[in-house]
């Protein structure tokens, strides 16, 4: 098995994030079928192939279009920011255009082949020395051709041309369901050993676009979908979730959270690079535990960024002051950054890259994100999940320390979503939690974990007032807090229970 | 000038080509009074007028002259369907009064090929 992963030389495509999920790229001078519903994206990586190896590796490149013509597709692309006609002009990229002709009307009478196309590709890869050829899609020439099986095997012996040349290739090929027959003229029987499947899955009312690699003969590769995206200036972006790994180092340094008595709850502090979740419900005092986190970073000269996607810039800015912290002063400084954004305005993959891009621009000490499971609202569950882990590897790996919220739908106790999701991932934990004591609101604080650390195992109660938070004495002769259930202990009750722990003297 | 000009795409001297070059010259001969004009053109060693003509089965018969302009893709084995698909009328009448002997040889050639030339 080993020897053979040896032998099979990959072809890197240059598609980000593709070839950490392919181990490589794709299997070299060989033909990787690409298929995919309407919409998924089959042109564009086809074309991205293409762009990529003459971009990122010199290569010239072969397009054998047989639904659009040359003249649609350049104008497609055009959005990515390539010059597909500058490329024509230096005989990087070349068309073979086989797309149906309105003007002339084609009877069949007799045998025929495909010869015609294979001596014009063939003449386009020898003239420019190709190294890649797409071909897209292959579902079009069917629909031109009556017999199927004939068209089957001229594909075939394409195929094998193309091998001949030693050329790397990508033919792209429709499907009619997501999930079912792999393609709709069953080509990949036929004509390729690997296999890629593009999705664009419609899961509660949002789109999800995941790429999978079914087979790669003889060679290895990730295993399951990974989801992707199509952005504007960049293209075909894979988002290798899984595939990262985890290899950030860990530090012991430890600095401030913002707050002294929170800092000794933590032993000393956060970690510098740890991942704090903070949960809560609405008005327990998350954007406050955010706001202290940039302050305190900010005091020690370090610099924050900070995504809010439930409140405007205005809001924030005005809280803050309210508890005497001046963001403005600090972001005129250079050391905040506040970016403010209603999720729903991108998907999730898009919002992720999006985020890394500012993070990789800004280059915070501190990344907060305040809240996470406003973010909940625009993906799926796998997604979602997904999501936070790339982030927060991302973070990591980046030594930045990061602080996500997160909203629990139930006043008191109760968990969410996020929380299940996330809570693994994260460092630390804490929960703030309204608790209810003789008809009066009060609010609890607690560190639920602490990585590689100990911590105050206290549920303390706290107060919110014009100079931000103040954590007081641990609650007594209360118990339930947690599971949203307070319910009060007498002293009795609590010698009696600490006494079921205590040696017997006598022994 | 000839009245009709054709062009005749195929990929190096294959029996199929061969026999799609004898079929169209019997039909310009026995059906077009031989006022034709035709070229071929060997894809292998003039692929950029392939290109130019987006020519993707072999062989490919076009009608350039006179217009509409039309395609028929085969080895051409059917007189009849050729020149319906040429757009241009059999010689029905004529075939069965003048070249009867001509009429059946065409027949004989819908089941069996291209073996009268």
């Amino acid at each position: 098995m080993s020897e053979a992963i040896i032998k099979m030389a990959k072809l890197e495509t240059g598609i980000t994030g593709f070839d950490l999920v392919a181990k490589g790229g794709l299997p070299k001078g060989r033909t990787t079928l690409v298929t995919g519903t309407a919409g998924s994206g089959k042109t564009v990586f086809a074309s991205q192939f293409l762009a990529e190896g003459i971009r990122k590796a010199g290569e010239a490149g072969v397009f054998v279009t047989f639904e659009e013509t040359p003249k649609d597709i350049r104008k497609n692309v055009a959005s990515l920011g390539w010059d597909i006609e500058g490329w024509e002009a230096e005989d990087q990229w070349t068309f073979v255009d086989a797309s149906p002709q309105t003007q002339a009307e084609t009877v069949v009478v007799g045998a025929y082949d495909l010869g015609a196309l294979l001596a014009r590709l063939e003449h386009a890869v020898h003239r420019t020395n190709a190294k890649r050829v797409a071909m897209d899609s292959l579902g079009a020439i069917f629909s031109r051709f009556d017999d199927d099986a004939k068209i089957r095997m001229e594909l075939l012996r394409i195929s094998a041309a193309l091998k001949e040349m030693g050329v790397t290739s990508v033919m792209t090929a429709e499907r009619n369901r997501e999930y079912g027959n792999i393609t709709r003229y069953g080509i990949e029987e036929f004509v390729a050993d690997n296999v890629i499947i593009l999705r664009n899955v419609l899961d509660n009312e949002k789109r999800r676009r995941t790429v999978e690699i079914l087979k790669f003969r003889g060679t290895d590769h990730q295993k399951g979908e990974y989801p992707f995206t199509i952005l504007p200036e960049d293209g075909f972006i894979v988002v290798p979730l899984s595939a990262i790994q985890l290899k950030q180092k860990s530090s012991n340094v430890r600095v401030t959270s913002g707050n002294e008595v929170l800092d000794k709850m933590c032993g000393g502090g956060f970690f510098r690079d740890s991942v704090i979740l903070v949960s809560g419900a609405t008005g327990t005092g998350k954007t406050l535990l955010v706001t202290q986190f940039i302050a305190g970073g900010a005091q020690n000269g370090e610099r924050s960024l900070l995504f809010a996607f439930e409140e405007s810039r205005e809001q924030l800015f005005r809280n803050a002051q309210g508890w005497g912290v001046d963001f403005q002063k600090w972001e005129k400084e250079g050391k905040l950054k506040v970016v403010c954004e209603y999720p729903e305005v991108r998907g999730l993959e898009d919002q992720l890259l999006k985020m890394k891009e500012i993070i990789q621009e800004f280059k915070p000490n501190r990344v907060a994100v305040d809240s996470l499971s406003a973010l909940e609202r625009v993906a799926t569950i796998r997604g979602f999940r997904e999501f936070v882990i790339s982030l927060t590897s991302f973070i990591k790996h980046g030594e930045v320390m990061g602080l996500f919220t997160n909203t629990t739908p139930t006043l008191v106790g109760g968990t969410s979503v996020t929380e299940a999701h996330i809570s693994t991932l994260t460092d630390s934990i804490i929960l703030l939690r309204y608790v209810e004591m003789y008809g009066e609101m009060q609010r609890g604080l607690t560190v639920l974990k602490m990585r590689g650390s100990q911590h105050d195992k206290d549920i303390r109660s706290f107060s919110i007032d014009g100079n931000g938070m103040h954590i007081g004495k641990p609650f007594r002769n209360v118990a339930g807090i947690l599971a949203g259930q307070p319910t009060q202990v007498t002293p009795d009750e609590i010698s009696r229970l600490s006494g079921m722990f205590q040696e017997p003297r006598s022994m | 000038m000839a009245k009709y000009h054709f062009k005749l795409y195929i990929v190096g001297q294959t029996l199929r080509s061969q026999n799609a070059i004898a079929n169209i010259q019997y039909i310009c001969r026995h059906q077009l009074d031989g006022d034709y004009n035709l070229a071929i053109i060997d894809i292998l060693e003039q692929p950029q007028i392939a290109e130019e003509n987006k020519i993707l089965a072999t062989p490919t018969l076009v009608k350039e002259q006179p217009p509409p302009m039309r395609r028929v893709i085969g080895d051409l084995s059917e007189s009849k369907k050729v020149l319906i698909g040429l757009g241009l009328k059999p010689k029905q009448v004529q075939a069965s009064t003048h070249h009867n002997s001509h009429q059946t040889e065409t027949d004989g050639e819908e089941n069996g090929g291209i073996e009268h030339e």
